[in-house]
Parts: structure tokens; C-alpha cells; sequence
């Protein structure tokens, strides 16, 4: 601030700035200061008009009640009832429709599955896996390989009656000793690979017939009808492919009983039924049955 | 200048702009002592002459009038330039912009921004003299003032006249005409947001909503009011461009700047009498005709100035003097301070202000037209399924889950196809095709299948490709991983 006021007449107020930049002394324009007098008297409307005056223990409300959490909350509700409705009318087709129809129908099939995906984590995936992608000894929901068959009637019958397997030990009839086990495994294991000439895998063949595997896995190893018997002939194993437990497998069978209880050493393979188990049943396994088909094998 | 010692703000590190000048010059003597003083007494009623500024001025005023016709213009059966802000959509001719590739208009934003900076600091105001909407409303609507009430003169004596019959039917005609232009300037604002032709037809019908009312006869309150009745007082005391200005001009930006040290002393020509010793004057002959045609109501031989929109026109006036009494032309003209300071003059690429705006408006450009190149009417996003990540199949091939997301940004029902390329062996399982509803995204299920066999590596590239199927050159690729164990 300059000491010195080089312009004395022209009503600055003595503050200078760099020289030459002062503060003037002049009246705001009158518009400026009707405005600003108009300013007031809005104030007072305004403050009668909306809630603006704070109580002890609530506030002024205003003349016409009107505010802005009101105000969203309405807006809120108009979108909930549009959201709510949309959805209640899915929910009714789901229930109609039959499964053939909804997979048929876009929008529907969306829907289903989109509102499957808590339903599966909390009752299918703790088998499962979280995307079907199946556990040791669990199978994959997400291949091709059905046992049950993989049309979406079928895997909706397995919620609704849920699927037990079942193999006996060492062959239909429980007659083949351990040497015949080892070469049927041998056999098993050839036909899923595609080699089958060493000596092993051709004695493999006769037991395979005399063990009337074939009954259940088919004459070429492949199950005429999706009885729940594996496809010997694909690369998918339902337990292992490894040799030792082939073997396993086949010595103490699939849930086999014994006295009652299951056998020692033989292999544990059920789905229990979820008509009882899901809350409203009826739609979520038809829910369920769309978003399992749709994983990635459904036929 | 003189007591800077005594000064304790002043900082002695400071480099002066003149540092390296000579200061002999006139025109460098008195920068920064003066404050100058703008224009407060009345409205500024500036006289018209022709010359090269004027112009200029024109031909730059007329790419306004695709600002009114802009709304007219087609493009396959809707408005070429459209903002849909109720279905959030952009359409620039051919173009859809979709809230997604908004950033290519902020591009256009930080080109223009760039562009003032650099025009400013080539030759000063440029886009307030010449083609700001301020400068041009103002000077159409002072034109229009000059037919219905003629010359400054009148102007300023039918001011002062009471109010009578003679003085209505004067500024009535003009404002009608002022109303005319403003409610067009509002209505063609509009007319970008909402279609131009169902607006007129919904004029006719009483059928705008409020919020159109209430927009367009604001604009053309607003106009009329600006371009009107405060005119320079905008530029001088309104906009905030005015005052960055100073940061932005240097002393090698040139500017309507008139030679002092050829001006003065100014005087009129005066025929000495007999006897009488003629007096040594400059060139101004003092005629103040450069400050009449001032629409800021400048007088520019003070020095360059904040109420200056160096729009030239007082170039033109004093070029028209000098012409008639035989000067060089020039005495006012655009020039910078340190021409007037000895430096030899710097071509503008050679000014690293200008060449760093230039480089960042180069960016911005570049960035926009790559967006507008890259940018496709639709958009696909893939995401792969994580749980699991494959799937091993029963023929022992490896299966891969992906979930596309298709975004049309068209107005159209997109009817879209996906396709897969990858090794010879890859198959893969989608819908045959996806509808998609204007400016939606519609998601696909997809599954890729390659043989065990044919795998190499756990990550395989592969290219997801969407094709619009009515318009196939519409398409868009996206690279993705098969993955396998
Ligand atoms: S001084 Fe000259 S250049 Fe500046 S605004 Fe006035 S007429 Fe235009
Ligand atoms: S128009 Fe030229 S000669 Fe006339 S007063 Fe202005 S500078 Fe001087």
C-alpha cells in the first residue's frame, strides 16, 4: 500500500495496490440495490413457503407440506410398483409356462436364471461348485455328460425326485475276482483312451461281458438310455480316472448296502430330492432346472 | 515504476516482461502506471465506417447464421444435429454419441478452450472482436438501431428527447425487430435439444411444455437484454474472459496498437499563418474519429487497454484519415510491444506459449478423431466366466463360458451376430442372433469349444467379433483369452 494517494479526487478510499489499484468509494447501481432490497422480500416468501424454520423436536412444515425426501420417496415408488409388477408378472409365467417354453422365451430364461444364482449357491454349490464346475466325486453341472440325461424335463426331475446311484460290486452278479477286476478296469480305461490291444484290456473284454456290466453301460460301453450309468467311452470319469480307483470302484461298487447301512470302501453317489427342501418348490426348481441347462450343457 | 524500491510487494527476483528492451519507444513508457479508465457515461453509440476490419468482421458474423440454420439441416429421415437428452443420446450427422463416449465431445471442449489460448496469444482477442456471440448479437442489433434511428447523432439526441409519439414509433419498430432475433436465437437453441420442425408445429398449437416456454423466452429476454441494452458493459464488466486476457497476451502478441512515437504531439492541421512558425506535430491529427467508432468506447491512444476487444475497427477509421491526408497508413495497426520495443519480430512457431497450446489442441484433435474413427454405432463387452474357468467336455475337448454384452447405439433395432475366430478347430454355441432395442445393451451366453489336442498354451487368444446383420460393415472385434488347463 502506497503512502502516497496520487489521485486524491476521484473518491478512492486510500487503499492502493501495486501501485495502482485502488479501492473506489462509488454506490452500487440503483437495479443493483433494488434487487438487492427485492432479495428480502423473497426471503420472507420463500421461508413461508418451504420448510426452512427448525422447532425443538420436528420444524416448520411449510405451506404446502412439500419436500424433497417426499419427493424422491414418491419418484422412488412409482419405479419400485413398475419394477415390482414387471417382476410378479415373470414370476406368474414361470409358474404357467412349461420348462420347454420358458428356455424357449428370452426375457423369461433371463429372468430365471438371473434370480437362480443365490438359490444355487445356498442348495446346489456346496456339491456343485459355485458354477457348476463340480467337486471330486460331484459331478460337473457345466459339461455335456449327463447321467440322468441333460434335457431340461430330466434335470428337473432330478430335483424334484432327487438321483441315487447305484453299482454293484465286482460285476451284476458279484462274481468276478480281483484278478478279473484288474483287467476290466485295464479294459475301461482303454476304451476311454481309444488303445485297446495288450493282453489285459482283451481279457478285460470277456469279463466285462461276464460281469454283465453291459446291462447298465451299454454293449460298447456307452448306456443305451440315460439310466444313471456313466459313458465308459468319454473323458469324463464320475470318480476318478485314475487306475487305482477304478479299480476301487469297481471291487466295492456304488452305494452298496450292507445290513442296511452303506458298505465300507464303496462309493457314496446321492442327490436328495429338493421338493421338499427349496422354499416354494414348485417354481424355484423349475428356476433351478432353467439356470443348470443353462451352464453350458443343457441339451 | 518510479518507487518500486519503496514498494515492500515488489519483488526484486522479478523478471520485467521488458527485461532486454529497448524502452526509449513511447509506447512502452507508460505500461502499468495508468489505469485506464473505461467507458461509464451512457451507452456507447459508435459510428459505422467501411474498411477491411469491418469486413472482416462480417464474413465472421455470417458463420452464425448456421447457428439458425443448423437445426433444418437432415440426415436419414431425423434431424441432422440432434441432443436427445431424454433418451441421453448425441446425434451429430451420422454419429450417435452415447453417454459412453462423451469424453470425445470434452475433447472438442479442450480443443476449443486451447484455441482461445493460442489465437489469444498470437494476436490478442480475436474471438472478442470478431466472432464471439456478444461482439456479433451487439453489432447486428446496432446496426438495426442505425436503420430505425440513424446516425450516432440522432441516436444520442432521441435519447435525450422526452417521450413522444415521434420517439415510440421509432424504438418500437427496433425493438420488435431486437424481440425478433432474440425469440429466433432461443427458439434455435431449443430447436438442438428438441426437433426444430415438430417445435414450430407445436408453436402454432400453444403445445410447448414449460420448460421449452420458460428456456426460449428467457434466451430471448436474455438476448435482447444483453445484446441490446448493456452491449460493451458485458464485455468490459460481465465476462470473466475479458479479465484471464492480460495472462494470456505477452508483450510479442500483437494487438490494434497505436504508434505513439509517430502520433504524437497530436494536432489538428492547421495552415500556419503568415509569419507564424509551424508548429512540429505527429501524425494524429487529433480528429478522435478512431474513439467514434470505438464500440467499447476506447480511445486505443491511451494504450492497449482491458475495455479493448481489439476488434479493429478503429484501424479502419484512422486508415481512412491517414488515406485523405496523405499519411502512410498504420498509425494505428496491429502490432506488439516489443516490435515497438526494437525486437525483431517472432513468427508465432517460434513462441514456445503458442507452441505448447498448439501441442495440447494437437492432442486434443487427434484424441477426438480417434474417438470418432474408433467409435461405433455398437460396442461389445466380453466378460469370461470365472467359476469355472473351463470346462472339460466328454469328447474331451475344453470348453470356454463368456457372457457378451452388446451395446446398440443406434436408434434402430439392432439385430446383432456373433462370431468367433480362433484355432481352425474352435467351434462355438450362440444364439443365432441378438436383438438389441436402441440405445440398450442386450447380453449373450456364448460358448467356445477347441479339441484337447488342438490346444497349445493355457491361454489362447481369440477374437469375439459382433456384426450388425442389416448393416454389416457395422461391426467390432474383442479380444479375449480361452483358457485351458
Ligand atoms: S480500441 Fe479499437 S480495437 Fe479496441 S475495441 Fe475499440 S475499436 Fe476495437
Ligand atoms: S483516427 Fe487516427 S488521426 Fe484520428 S484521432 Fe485517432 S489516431 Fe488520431
Amino acid at each position: 500500500m502506497a503512502q502516497h494517494n496520487p489521485w486524491p479526487d476521484e473518491g478512492n478510499t486510500g487503499h492502493i495496490w501495486d501501485e495502482d489499484i485502488r479501492e473506489l468509494d462509488n454506490p452500487p447501481p440503483l437495479w443493483w440495490m433494488l434487487a438487492f432490497y427485492a432479495g428480502f422480500v423473497m426471503i420472507v416468501f420463500y421461508a413461508l413457503y418451504y420448510p426452512t424454520i427448525p422447532w425443538t423436536d420436528s420444524h416448520y412444515k411449510g405451506m404446502t407440506g412439500w419436500t424433497q425426501v417426499e419427493e424422491y420417496k414418491e419418484d422412488y415408488q412409482v419405479l419400485k410398483n413398475w419394477r415390482d409388477q414387471k417382476f410378479a408378472q415373470e414370476e406368474e409365467q414361470l409358474a404357467a409356462l412349461p420348462l420347454k417354453e420358458i428356455i424357449e422365451n428370452d426375457e423369461l430364461k433371463t429372468y430365471a436364471v438371473k434370480t437362480s444364482k443365490v438359490l444355487f449357491g445356498d442348495y446346489c454349490a456346496g456339491c456343485h461348485g459355485a458354477g457348476g464346475q463340480g467337486n471330486p466325486n460331484f459331478p460337473v453341472l457345466a459339461d455335456d455328460d449327463w447321467l440322468w440325461g441333460g434335457k431340461i424335463d430330466q434335470i428337473y426331475t432330478a430335483l424334484e425326485k432327487g438321483r441315487i446311484g447305484n453299482m454293484p460290486a465286482r460285476g451284476m452278479m458279484g462274481n468276478l475276482n480281483d484278478e478279473e477286476v484288474e483287467q476290466v478296469a485295464d479294459y475301461v480305461i482303454a476304451l476311454a483312451n481309444g488303445n485297446g490291444d495288450d493282453a489285459s484290456v482283451s481279457a478285460g473284454k470277456a469279463v466285462y461281458q461276464k460281469g454283465m456290466c453291459l446291462a447298465c453301460h451299454g454293449p460298447q460301453g456307452k448306456p443305451l438310455a440315460a439310466n444313471g450309468a456313466t459313458n465308459l467311452t468319454d473323458q469324463i470319469w464320475r470318480f476318478s480316472s485314475e487306475r487305482d480307483e477304478v479299480i476301487k470302484t469297481i471291487k466295492y461298487g456304488v452305494m452298496v448296502k450292507k445290513d442296511g447301512e452303506l458298505a465300507p470302501n464303496t462309493r457314496n453317489a446321492v442327490m436328495p430330492s429338493f421338493a421338499d427342501r427349496l422354499p416354494d418348490a414348485e417354481v424355484n426348481m423349475k428356476r433351478l432346472a432353467v439356470y443348470v441347462h443353462a451352464l453350458g450343457g443343457g441339451q | 515504476m518510479s518507487d518500486q524500491n519503496k514498494d515492500p510487494h515488489y519483488d526484486a527476483t522479478h523478471k520485467s516482461q521488458l527485461e532486454g528492451m529497448e524502452t526509449s519507444n513511447k509506447n512502452l513508457q507508460n505500461i502499468g502506471v495508468e489505469l485506464l479508465s473505461v467507458h461509464t457515461d451512457g451507452t456507447v453509440h459508435a459510428k459505422r465506417i467501411s474498411g477491411r476490419f469491418r469486413t472482416i468482421k462480417w464474413v465472421v458474423a455470417a458463420m452464425w447464421l448456421t447457428f439458425f440454420l443448423g437445426p433444418y439441416l437432415q440426415w436419414d429421415g431425423r434431424q441432422a444435429i440432434l441432443f436427445d437428452l431424454v433418451n441421453r443420446q448425441f446425434h451429430i450427422f451420422g454419429l450417435t454419441i452415447l453417454p459412453q463416449d462423451i469424453w470425445v465431445l470434452a475433447m472438442m471442449l479442450l480443443f476449443a478452450a486451447l484455441a482461445l489460448a493460442a489465437t489469444t496469444a498470437v494476436a490478442g482477442r480475436l474471438w472478442c472482436g470478431y466472432a464471439c456471440f456478444q461482439t456479433v448479437w451487439m453489432d447486428v442489433f446496432t446496426w438495426l438501431e442505425e436503420k430505425f434511428e440513424g446516425n450516432p447523432n440522432k441516436r444520442q439526441k432521441l435519447e435525450q428527447q422526452p417521450w413522444n409519439l415521434d420517439k415510440i414509433r421509432k424504438k418500437v419498430p427496433k425493438w420488435l425487430a431486437w424481440a425478433f432475433i432474440g425469440f429466433m436465437t432461443g427458439f434455435s437453441f431449443v430447436a438442438y435439444f428438441d426437433p426444430a420442425l415438430d417445435l414450430w408445429a407445436r408453436l402454432f398449437t400453444l403445445e410447448w411444455t414449460s420448460t421449452e416456454t420458460i428456456i426460449i423466452l428467457g434466451l430471448a429476454a436474455a438476448t435482447v437484454f444483453f445484446a441490446g441494452f448493456l452491449r460493451e458493459q458485458v464485455c468490459i464488466g460481465f465476462c470473466p474472459y475479458a479479465r484471464i486476457q492480460g495472462a494470456m497476451i505477452d508483450t510479442e502478441t500483437v494487438v490494434p496498437t497505436y504508434d505513439v512515437d509517430r502520433g504524437e504531439p497530436r494536432g489538428r492541421m492547421r495552415r500556419p499563418k503568415p509569419g507564424e512558425e509551424a508548429p512540429e506535430l505527429g501524425d494524429c491529427i487529433d480528429c478522435n474519429l478512431c474513439v467514434a467508432v470505438c464500440p467499447t468506447g476506447v480511445d486505443i491512444r491511451k494504450g492497449q487497454q482491458f475495455g479493448c476487444i481489439t476488434c479493429g475497427l478503429c484501424i479502419d477509421a484512422c486508415d481512412s484519415v491517414m488515406e485523405k491526408i496523405k499519411k502512410p497508413k498504420g498509425l494505428i495497426r496491429y502490432a506488439s510491444l516489443a516490435e515497438f520495443g526494437g525486437k525483431p519480430f517472432t513468427p508465432f512457431y517460434k513462441r514456445p506459449r503458442v507452441l505448447v497450446y498448439t501441442g495440447i489442441m494437437t492432442f486434443a484433435a487427434v484424441a477426438m478423431i480417434w474417438g470418432l474413427i474408433n467409435m461405433s454405432p455398437i460396442d461389445m463387452k466380453v466378460l469370461h466366466e470365472r467359476a469355472p474357468l473351463f470346462v472339460q467336455m466328454s469328447d474331451g475337448s475344453i470348453q470356454n463360458k463368456y457372457y457378451a454384452k452388446v451395446v446398440n447405439k443406434t436408434d434402430q433395432l439392432l439385430e446383432a451376430e456373433i462370431t468367433v475366430d480362433g484355432p481352425d478347430s474352435l467351434i462355438y454355441i450362440v444364439d443365432e442372433k441378438i436383438n438389441v432395442q436402441p440405445g440398450t445393451v442386450g447380453t449373450a451366453t456364448l460358448l467356445v469349444r477347441i479339441p484337447k489336442g488342438d490346444i497349445e498354451q493355457t491361454n489362447t487368444p481369440i477374437d469375439i467379433k459382433v456384426q450388425d446383420l442389416n448393416n454389416p460393415q457395422v461391426k467390432e472385434t474383442y479380444e479375449s483369452m480361452f483358457i485351458s488347463p
